[in-house]
Order: structure tokens, then sequence, then C-alpha cells
């Protein structure tokens, strides 16, 4: 029997929003890239809720996109409604939501990978991966093993990806593989008694990769998510609901998107409440939701809650929020925002039809959870590395989070770090200082997560330098270091910050006399007159003044875009909590820059607690600031070790002095 | 962990009943042992059982006693060794300098405490405790560290600590789940809770004034024209009891600082040389002495001679003392003669110059002027003398046993930390910022006050506590 064996430099297993972003990456800096599929037709498929960013997933979108990401300009192609949240709070926590087309978002990115050179889609379940052993490569020289446990890891340290096999026996070697596995592992859907052995939407699960990982010696676990049904759309009475409407003024996801090109006429969403009638049929009948009665084994997102759980744990409350949201213009589908749930199907339409609206609705496809195996992420490294094999990376909810932003940043960032060890470069690792990219993945490299992760906005410490609308001045010039920035978006990038920094000094040093013209113009405006000259800049500091309302005593004005104005306003009107939390970075970052010398023996440093040694030889944390994260792990272990390390840096010191 | 040897002299750099020289490492043994001999000239201590005292010489330079401490059970957790020797400064010294010769190295600061800290000994909290412990002068400072040690100081702070988070918590939740946590009404509710913070850390904050007084002792100086009776007043704080005197800083020759204690309170008596030498030319301007030392002093005792009338001295005396702010003691001294100068003599001495500044006197004594009788001939108004600095410092009574008081600075710049930090969340609310300001200097007063507990590690704290150990203890 032949068998086809192909060469490759990077094998991508999944293609969905981080497959996508990491297959994208890989090809677009030249290396000969397939990503391997279920189901072509299923390419970047959105299996939940039909938009894409919302509170600090907008974040997430913009920074990918900063970076070289496809998300944002994919939404930007592709969506149906569009609105900034939050903008009746500070700037930090605005964030950007849009409402996809779901069969276009989908059909648009296979574009995109189709039209790609050096990458190919495949549809085929892989079902091993290759490897071999590392000796040859003489990476890893660990000391002496001793103890069972350091067997184990001196076992499991010793591995290198070769390739791929897939169902039908074809070889693809490969020099680096990643896992974008997403809810396919060992998938299965429940809707209340009712099981299928299937992916999302009735997709074909992965069956066999879960042993193969296993036989390497990489742990797996279960997680569980889920989602609400769809109705028919003819079914629903709109005029009970709410009518939620998208931005006059749409802001596009993408830096490289002109606004201009991209307002349009907008679908609308719906807002309708549960009631006590509701909370009655589900609490009714939670024996027989899979979850309560024990059947779901995975572990739930706390911060994504079915009906079920909303109703248990909110009992006070007499009503939840509904959202009913088109799943786009070429089907009456509609996606019930707030209402996904487990339950069997006659509970599900019981319930349902209590709702406000929903009174006569029909389902089109019912509501289900699914329980999928993954990993637990602090198998890796912050390059989304493994860290006993190398050449293998993982993302998305492979690596236990949630979210299409979430995945999509996971695989940009894996995609990346896969073709720089490809090239033996340095690879691109983000930190919390710097983006939301670096939060959630520290958080899901450190933290003990034991449910889907799901950024939310109180997870990023330094969250006002953070902005969305910041992201290409903190992130572009990294993703042009890369490769994935084009070089007119970086000269867009340097011409923004010039025309930002110009404008702020010349409202610092524009000053005005306490005259009669502006006394008269702070007068109006409800703001207290001058004692003494003072700068444009000053007054845009008072509370009830901005760099708009100043256009009148501000003569010298240039026309500038919208987004320099922005970004000036922010950075005068907040600049005081903008050095603050400048000050809290630099803390932070002296604990970042103090490494953990990766041959460290924690074995060696009695003082430190018990439990704290076996979390840090587990962990391997890379840095005090890591390490201090890890939980289990004290502030007074954390003193243990930073003497430890200066002792061990002095000795290191003194016995280089002797060798020279 | 290999460790070269290290040592100092672990008692003070004084002239003292006894001193000891501490070798701590690997060849501390061996270095005792080759300058330790027994009374009949015996090498003894390589043999030598662990935790016994032994009698000697050490070289030909002194009599000592010295004791073996063998790895672990030491209070570095190595092999070391104590030299007891007679406690002259300049013994001691010769002892240290042999022991350099012999291959040990000089201790950097808190070296010894920090090889304890690296072999386990002991963990950064109670490091730092110890240094307090150390550093204590007198009984109220080391009720105050053991406290510390016991945690007392922990506990407030950390209930402090928490109802910060909670509130951090809340706005964080409510960012995140709007739909089920609502912020209406809650900006006069976080007024209110800061409001009460600010209390408490000011309240703390306020303690430390109070903890550098017990901790450090009271920096005093005496001031009088000539043969008012400083000297006399001087002894008769000093007492007989010449051990319980320290002489702080300056050279054996020209003596600067004494600290004396006084009942339970310890004064720091400045320029106590300049009282002593009768024939210094300081001694007989009383004036220059005021001016000299009334700046670094929290406390001024002017001694008035009620025998003799006030003159152009006392007048100038006075005049400088009531535009200084201090708080001020005036002893009527040799009340036990005939007095010619009256309490409402000296009372109107200072009438003069005060004017506007006794309206500003502060709360307790401080910076007011109080008046004493005293007769330093019969040793009469000593206990009222040590009643009134109480009143005045302590307000009256020190409960160190239950109350927490600051002694370390770094607390107090921390709590300092904190309060500014919640200032700021205030301005914030006044200016009526979005909730989602609120938590960057929250998080900031909660980080501060972290750094007093250990709960933030700070990473220049390690270095920062063990450099204020004293060589060699």
């Amino acid at each position: 029997m032949s068998e086809i064996r192909e060469s490759v430099d990077i094998c991508v297993i999944g293609a969905g929003h981080a497959g996508c972003e990491a297959a994208l990456a890989c090809a677009r800096l030249g290396l000969e890239t397939v990503i391997f599929t279920v189901s072509v037709d299923s390419v970047a498929l959105m299996p939940c809720n039909p938009n894409i960013g919302g509170s600090s997933k907008g974040h997430l979108v913009r920074e990918l996109d900063a970076l070289g990401g496809e998300m944002g300009k994919n939404i930007d192609k592709t969506f149906i409604q569009s609105k900034m949240l939050n903008i009746s709070k500070g700037p930090a926590v605005h964030s950007l939501r849009a409402q996809a087309d779901k069969a276009e978002y989908s059909r648009a990115m296979r574009k995109v990978l189709e039209n790609q050179q050096h990458l190919t889609v495949k549809q085929a379940e892989v079902c091993e991966i290759l490897w071999e052993d590392a000796d040859s490569y003489g990476t890893i020289e660990k000391k002496e093993a001793t103890t069972e446990a350091a067997k184990e890891e001196k076992k499991s340290l010793r591995k290198k990806v070769r390739g791929v096999k897939i169902f039908t026996g074809a070889v693809y070697e490969c020099k680096a593989v990643i896992l974008c596995t997403g809810t396919y592992l060992r998938a299965r859907c429940l809707c209340g008694e009712a099981i299928t052995y299937t992916g999302p939407n009735g997709l074909q699960a992965a069956t066999y990769l879960t042993d193969s990982l296993k036989n390497m010696g990489i742990e797996l676990r279960r997680f569980k998510t889920g989602t609400p049904a769809r109705m028919d759309g003819r079914s629903i009475d709109y005029s009970k609901m709410e009518e939620q409407l998208g931005d006059e003024r749409i802001v596009p996801f993408s830096f490289s998107t002109d606004p201009e090109t991209i307002q349009k006429e907008q679908a609308s969403c719906w807002l309708t409440y549960t009631n006590e009638k509701t909370h009655e049929i589900i609490r009714a009948n939670l024996d027989r939701s899979p979850i309560y009665a024990g059947i779901i084994e995975g572990t739930g997102p706390r911060y994504c809650p079915s009906i079920e759980d909303k109703v248990v744990k909110f009992a006070e409350k007499e009503r939840h929020q509904v959202f009913i949201e088109p799943e786009g213009l070429h089907t009456s589908e509609m996606y019930v925002g707030g209402m996904s749930s487990s339950l069997p199907e006659d509970v599900q339409l019981a319930m349902y039809r209590t709702v406000p609206g929903l009174e006569n609705c029909k389902i089109v496809r019912n509501a289900y959870a699914i329980e999928y195996d993954c990993i637990n992420a602090r198998q890796l490294y912050a390059t989304l590395e493994f860290k006993s094999v190398k050449g293998l990376f993982s993302a998305g909810q492979m690596n236990g989070s949630s979210g299409y932003e979430e995945a999509a940043c996971q695989g940009l960032i894996a995609g990346i770090n896969a073709a720089m060890s490809v090239f033996g470069k340095e690879p691109l690792v983000l930190d919390r200082s710097e983006s939301y990219i670096g939060v959630l993945i520290d958080d899901l490299v450190t933290k003990d997560n034991r449910e889907p992760y799901r950024m939310m906005t109180s997870r990023a410490e330094y969250r006002l330098l953070l902005r969305q609308d910041n992201a290409d001045l903190r992130l572009r010039r990294k993703g042009y270091r890369v490769g994935l920035v084009h070089e007119e978006e970086y000269q867009a990038l340097l011409l923004k910050e010039r025309l930002i920094e110009e404008e702020i000094a010349r409202l610092k040093e524009t000053f005005v006399g306490a005259n009669r013209e502006i006394q008269d113009f702070l007068a109006a405006h409800g703001s207290s007159p001058l004692k003494t000259a003072a700068s444009l800049a000053d007054l845009i500091c008072r509370p009830e003044l901005n760099y708009e309302a100043l256009r009148e005593i501000d003569k010298n004005r240039k026309p500038l875009p919208e987004v320099v104005i922005q970004q000036v306003e922010i950075e005068i009107k907040y600049e005081g909590y903008i050095v603050r939390q400048k000050r809290q970075v630099e803390q932070y970052k002296k604990m970042e820059k103090k490494l953990i010398p990766q041959d460290i023996d924690y074995d060696d440093i009695s003082s430190l607690r018990l439990e704290a040694r076996q979390k840090l030889k587990l962990f391997m944390p890379a840095s005090i600031g890591q390490a201090s994260r890890i939980s289990g792990v004290s502030p007074a272990d954390i003193s243990v070790l930073l003497v430890y390390l200066e002792h061990y840096n002095r000795l290191q010191d003194m016995s280089d002095r002797l060798e020279h | 962990m290999k460790t070269d040897t290290i040592a100092a002299i672990a008692t003070g750099m004084t002239d003292s009943g006894i001193g000891i020289v501490r070798i701590s490492g690997e060849k501390a043994v061996e270095i005792g042992d080759s300058l330790f001999s027994s009374p009949s000239g015996k090498k003894i201590l390589k043999n030598a059982e662990s935790h016994k005292l032994y009698y000697g010489f050490f070289l030909n330079l002194d009599e000592v006693m010295a004791v073996v401490m063998k790895a672990p059970k030491s209070f570095t957790g190595e092999d070391t060794v104590e030299i007891q020797c007679h406690g002259g400064v300049l013994v001691m010294g010769k002892i240290l300098e042999a022991v350099l010769k012999a291959g040990a190295r000089l201790a950097e600061p808190g070296e010894f405490t920090k090889r304890a800290f690296l072999n386990g000994r002991m963990d950064l909290s109670m490091a730092e405790a110890v240094i307090d412990v150390i550093r204590s002068q007198n009984e109220f400072a080391l009720t105050s560290s053991v406290n510390q040690l016991k945690g007392m100081l922990s506990e407030r702070i950390k209930d402090l600590r928490a109802h910060i988070i909670h509130e951090i918590a809340f706005i964080e939740s409510a960012l995140d789940d709007p739909e089920h946590i609502s912020l209406e009404g809650y900006t006069h509710e976080l007024t209110v809770k800061v409001d009460g913070l600010l209390n408490s850390v000011k309240t703390l904050k306020d303690t430390a004034d109070n903890g550098r007084f017990m901790k450090e002792g009271i920096n005093t100086v005496i001031v009088g024209k000539p043969n008012a009776g400083k000297s006399s007043l001087l002894n008769l704080i000093l007492g007989e009891d010449r051990a319980i005197v320290t002489d702080v800083a300056g050279t054996t020759r020209d003596i600067l600082q004494e600290t004396v204690r006084l009942g339970e309170i310890s004064l720091n008596v400045m320029d106590t040389a300049g009282i002593r030498n009768t024939d210094d030319v300081v001694e007989k301007i009383g004036v220059e002495r005021a001016r000299q030392f009334a700046g670094k002093a929290d406390l001024i005792l002017y001694v008035v001679d009620t025998s003799v009338n006030l003159d152009d001295n006392d007048r100038e005396i006075a005049s400088f003392i009531a535009s200084n702010h201090k708080s001020v003691i005036v002893l009527l001294n040799k009340s036990d003669l005939d007095n010619v100068v009256s309490e409402e003599d000296v009372s109107n001495l200072f009438l003069n110059f005060m004017n506007s500044s006794m309206g500003e006197k502060e709360e307790n004594g401080k910076g007011s002027i109080i008046m004493l009788k005293s007769s330093a001939r019969n040793r009469l108004g000593l206990e009222e003398l040590e009643k009134t600095i109480r009143a005045i410092f302590f307000q009256g009574e020190i409960k160190s046993s239950n109350e927490i008081v600051i002694t370390n600075m770094r607390h107090k710049e921390a709590l300092q930390e904190a309060y500014d930090s919640l200032m700021l969340v205030k301005k914030s609310i006044e200016e009526g910022m979005p909730e989602d300001f609120y938590s960057i200097d929250l998080m900031s007063a909660y980080s501060s006050l972290g750094r007093i507990i250990g709960e933030e590690v700070d990473d220049d704290l390690v270095e920062e506590i063990f450099s204020k150990f004293c060589l060699g203890k």
C-alpha cells in the first residue's frame, strides 16, 4: 500500500478562529503551511453568538489587528450592525462590538485562506502527531534525575515534533504543528437526555487525536460550554421588544479600514426579558438538566452561564436580559442571547415561550451544551509552545479559553512563534502591561484555570493604558517587526504618532490670557474664570471642557483626523491617571525582569513552603513576576525566591570570574 | 550552598561590660581554634562540644569565653564560634582584626541575619521584626516590636486591605456584568467608605511619630543661662546607675549625645559634653546652645534659676524658644531656695514673645510651654517631669501592649502613600470621573498597604531590610 508523504513547514490542525490566524501568519511569513479542517465549508465558523467584540473582547480584536491578524478586517467586511459599548464610562472600557453575518464571515475568511500564497486548505481529520526524541538535536540537557517525578519530567522533555498523520494514513512531515482543535476533540453535544457524539452544529468530531496527545505525555481535561436556541424570525413578535440600533457613526475594527468605506445601513437587535414564569419552568425541570443531573462531567464557564445557572445563581433576580440577534442577512434565523441551555427540547420550548415576543416562537436549532477535551495551558510556555515537545504549539479553546476573539489572538501568537522557531528567531511574547493578549496568555499559562477562560476588563491591571483606541500605538511596531504589518500600514502609524505628539505639544505651549473673550467663553461653558494665563491643555483638563469645545478660542487649530484628536484628548485629560498607572507598570516590570534560571532546583531552597515548591516545579515560571501570579505561591515564598536568586547570581558571578 | 566565613562584633561598638565577636561559616571552627587556647595552652575548640562555654585565652589579647555552635543549630544555621571578651572597643577591635587575619571576611551589614534567612532559619517578616527588637532602646519599643512580631499590625492592615479590595471587586464586577450589578448610587456609598479608610490610615500614620519617640527616644536639649543648674539636672536624670546610659555617636573624647532613661522614656540629650564642661564657652552662652540644638530637638528643657533675677540671657532664650514652636518644659530650679522669680514672672517673660504663637498651641501640650518646680539638690520634680513628658509625647499613657504603634519608617511611608492614593480616589469622585477610574488609585492604596505586611513584594525590599542591620548584628 502506498501512502502519501508530503513535506511542509507548518501544519495547523483546525480552521476555526485560532487556526485561521495561525495559518495565515505562518504562510504570510513565507512558510509552507497546511491547514486541516473536518469541513472546508465551516472555516471560521461562529457556532455560538453572531457577533465579534464586546466588552474587553473588542480590545483583543483591535490588538490582533494591530499585530497583523485577520479577524478585524474580516468583520469590517461582513458586519451588519456595529456599536461602541460603555461610552458613558471612561475610555479604558469603551469597547467595540459588531454583529456578523455568520455565513458571510465564514465565506470571506475562506476566500482569504484560499488566496493566501504558501497556504493549503485540506479537509481531513488529523489522527496522530508524529514525534521523535529530541536528544539527537541536543536541545535539552537536564541534570541527573533522582526522584520519580524528575524522571517523568526528564522523559517528557525529550520530544520534538516531526509531522502529522491523517485518517487516511497520509503523512505530512513538518517543523511545527499548531493545535487549534477548538471544541472538536472527543466532542459530545447534550440537549437534555438526547446526546450526540459530534462537534458543534452536528459537525464531525475528532476522535483519535486525544490518544496520540496522551501518548506524548500531554495531560488533557474536559471542559463544557453551551449555546442557546436559534428561532425562526417569522415566529417572533418584535413589537413586544425594545429595538437595539447600531451607532450612527461606525468605527471600524481594523486600523487599516477607512471608516468612510464602511458606513452603511444596519440590522437591528432586540431586547426582551425573562420573567418569574420562565424561572419557574427552569426550576421545576432542573433535575432534567444534564449538568444538575451529573451527566456533564466537563467544567463550564462561570462568566458565560446558561440560563439554568443564572436562575440558580441569581435566585433573587426577577428577570434576565434576552437579546434577539440576527444570524445573517440571508436567513431569518435569530440567536437568543442570554438563554443558552442544555435542558431537554420540551422544556426549552416551554421556557422560551414565556418570554415576551417569543410566545409563539418556533425553534430552528435547539440549545445544547458541548463537552470537549482540552489541555491545562500550564503545559505551555508564554510562546504557546509545549514545554515538553519542541515544535508543538497550541491555541484557542484547546488551551481552555472560550470565545472567538480569545481564540484568534492565541492563534496569531502561536502562528508567529511557530514561524519564529522555524526561523530560529526571538519569539514574540507580550506582557500584561502592553496588551490584553499578554494578560490572556499569561493568565492561561500561569493560573490554575478550572473553567473556560473568558477575557474581562477586570483581568487587565493596567487597563487605562490598554485602551482599544490605542492598540495600534501599542502594538503596530511589533507586528511590523515580525513581518505581518505592511509598509503602508506602518507609515500610517508613524504619521499618526507624529500628529499626536505635535498637537499635544502645541496645546501645552499655547497660552490664553485672562482676557474678556476667554472669561466670557468660560462663563458660557459653566467653567470658572481664569486668574492667570493658562495653556489650552490646562483648559482641556477641566471636566466641563473638551477639545471640541475649545475650537472658538483656539484660533490656530489645524484640521486633524478623528483618531488623532481622540488620542490628544485622552492623553491630556487623563494625564494624571496615566502617569500613575505607568508607575504601577514600572513596579510590575521590575519583577518581570527578574528572570529565574531554567536549571533552578526548587528542592535546594529549603525555606520554600512545600506547596509553593510543588507549584513552582510544575509551572517552571520564567520570571519572579510570573512566579508571583501562580496560585499557591505566597508573597513570603517570593521573598525567599528573591533572596535565593540574588545569592545564586552572586555565586554565578563568582564562578564566572574564576573561569576568566 | 557554600559560603565564605564572616565575622563581626555582634555587640555594639561601645565600651560595655562584655563584648561578643561572632564568626560564622565553614571555617569558623578552624579560625576560632587557631586563635583560642585553654588556660593550659591547649587547642580545644576543634573538638569542643557544641553549645558549651569554654574558658581560655584569645592569643595574648584577652581572657575570654568561647562557644562553638555547630550547624544547623546556630543563629545563621552555619558553624558558628562566638568569643565573649571584655567589652572595651579596643579589645574587641583587636580580636576582630585577628579573626579577619586568620581568614574570615568582615560581615556586611545584616549579613548574619541574611544567612539565617537564606538557611531557612527565619522568614522575611521575622527578620524585619528582629531588626526592631535589636534596635529597641527601651521597653515600650520592645513591646511594640514584639506586637508587630505577633501580627497585631498585620491584622489591622489586612482588615483595611480587605475593605479596599471589596470596593475594587465591586466596581470591577459591575464593569464586567452591568446587567446584574449596578453602580447606581454607589459613588456616594464609596465616598463614605473612603472617608472611613482615610481616617483609619491617618490614625495609624499618626502613631508613627509616637513610634519614633518610643523606639529612638526623644531628642532633648537642656538650655538655660550659666549656672542655672543644667548639669545638675542632667546628673539628676542620669541618676547613679551609669550602666543604663548608652553613649551614641561621636568620638570617645567628645561625646555629643547621650541616651538616658527617665522611667520608661528614652531621652537623647544632645550636647551633654557642652553641659558637663563648665569651662566650655558653649556652656556660658546659653542662647547659642538653644540656637544650635533646638532645631533638631523634639523637646526643650529650659532651666530657670529662681534664686536670681531673670536677665538678658533669659530674655534671649525665651524669645528664641517662643519663636521655635517646640515642646518646652520650663524647670523652675532651686525651688528649695528663696525664690526671687515666680511662675508668673516666667510667664510674663514668654508672653512678651508669644502673641499669636500661643494661640496655635497644639493638643496634648506639643508645642506648648509647661512649667515645673524642681530642685536638683533635693531630687525634687523628677517624677513630675516624667509624667509631663509622657503627657506631651505619649498622650499620658503608653499602652503599647494593646495599641498598634508604627515604629518603622518604611511602614510610615507606605501608610502615607496609601493615604495619598485614597485622597486621589476622593478627588476622582468629586470631579465626577467615571467609576472605572477609581480602581487605579484604590489599587495603589491596596499595594502600598500590602508592602507593610509583605503581601506585595517589592524587589528592593530584601536588600533594604538587610542593609538596615547594623554591622554584625
